[in-house]
């Protein structure tokens, strides 16, 4: 049977374990705002550039860029974004359950696969598993600056430029509201033509390219992905945040009914020993 | 057609939205001034002053770069603001590279958070059994 100082010793233990999870829950609380905040100012960028491109691909162009190439899928990269801190409850792992799952697939059809890797547990994660790591970018912080991704990306964009790679996607958690967070799969390259409605109706059209095409069309389509990437490292963010506050609340409410129940034990045990002990001189008393 | 929509966006918030009657940028290829019913146009935007006049009124941007896609009725101008050179791309690619290789190498992560959460679950655990044990009592 228990005795009194351990059921104690054990209380003030998960007491101070409590302290620490109620701490993180209000810190996450008070970073929601922010990391939302700075996810919805990046959305007109995204919105924007996303129509231009849409723009493009409905003229029609003299020049086609290698982004557009449908090409035999051999070898698929995955830029996942995690988080680089922890104790965010499953926001993470189902993600990454998401791309092994599809990585397992692309072994079976003989497609290579590679990690770009953004955020400390996602680094961590695929380096355990073992993949092809290009290139990661970690602790970009709770306000992440878009330079940042840059060389991350342009290594990924490289390798697809050389033919290394035919398929690129982006793997990151989609915010739906605060208690629930998508893990998604986007397909970055090739870029979809999306649905030429405009050019069935409208007449043939092209942009004038100041200076020429190839460079406009480069720098415009390499802008567009790094938004997108930069998008989804934000939206992350927020995601952590508040998956945090709530893996965090719970942690807090578990903890509480974990102490309640151990000092219903302690005084149990107390009564017990004080029971015995009066029993003791009792049957002292009796024996005399 | 007398006017036409601006939007003047940079990557982490809308600058302006609204629309104007004439148009001035600093285009990769010397100033452009874009009037309503402009022909389809995509140029690079070099670092300058972006004008938006409407009217009598004029409302002036400064931009470190990035693109202008003028259509007839809409112009959409993205601006960087992060400074941007070719030679800096590479150097932060490398870096991005020599991290990864660096981090294969040695293996560490945060152990703070597991600690905790073991010994949390290893007190629920202990709890557990405590209370079994009492109801063989």
């Amino acid at each position: 049977m228990a005795n009194t100082k351990e059921v104690r010793k054990q209380i003030s233990s998960i007491k101070s374990t409590r302290k620490i999870t109620s701490a993180l829950e209000m810190v996450a609380a008070s970073k929601i705002k922010k990391t939302q905040d700075l996810m919805f100012g990046g959305r007109p960028y995204s919105e924007k550039v996303k129509e231009v491109i849409e723009h493009i691909a409905s003229s029609s162009s003299e020049y086609s860029h290698p982004f557009y190439e449908e090409r035999k899928n051999k070898s698929t990269c995955y830029i996942v974004v995690g988080s680089d801190k922890g104790l965010c409850g499953g926001l993470n792992i189902n993600l990454f359950k998401k791309i092994v799952a599809e990585a397992a697939e692309n072994q079976k059809n003989d497609v290579e696969t590679s990690f770009a890797l953004i955020g400390v547990k996602a680094v961590t994660f695929f380096g355990n598993l073992g993949g092809k790591v290009l290139g990661q970018a970690t602790k970009l912080g709770d306000k992440p600056n878009p330079e940042d991704l840059i060389g991350l990306t342009k290594i990924v964009l490289d390798e697809q430029k050389k033919g290394n790679i035919d398929r690129v996607v982006l793997c990151s958690n989609k915010f739906v509201n605060t208690m629930t967070q998508q893990p998604t799969l986007q397909q970055l390259i090739p870029l979809s033509h999306g649905e030429n409605k405009e050019s069935q109706t409208s007449m043939q059209w092209d942009y004038i390219y100041e200076p020429e095409a190839k460079t406009l069309l480069d720098g415009l389509l390499t802008r567009y992905i790094e938004s997108l990437i930069f998008q989804a490292v934000l939206e992350n963010n927020a995601c952590e945040q508040a998956a945090k506050m709530i893996a965090m609340k719970n942690a807090t409410e578990n903890a509480g009914d974990l102490i309640k129940e151990l000092e219903l034990l302690y005084n149990n045990v107390r009564q017990a020993a004080i029971t015995q002990e009066l029993s003791e001189i009792v049957g002292g008393a009796a024996a005399v | 057609m007398s006017e036409f929509k601006v939007s003047i966006v940079s990557s982490n918030e809308e600058i302006f939205s609204g629309t104007a009657d004439m148009l001035y940028a600093t285009g990769s290829l010397g100033e452009i001034g874009i009037a309503p019913g402009h022909s389809p146009l995509l140029t690079g935007l070099m670092p300058g002053p972006v004008r938006v006049c409407n009217e009598d009124k004029e409302e002036t941007f400064f931009c470190s770069g990035g693109f202008i896609e003028v259509q007839p009725d809409v112009v959409t101008v993205l601006s960087d603001v992060a400074e941007r050179a070719d030679s800096m791309d590479e150097a932060k690619a490398i870096a991005a590279k020599e991290q990864a290789e660096k981090d294969l190498a040695d293996n560490k992560d945060n152990v703070d958070f597991a600690k905790a959460a073991s010994q949390l679950a290893e007190a629920a655990a202990r709890l557990k059994t405590i209370q079994k044990l009492r109801k063989k009592i």
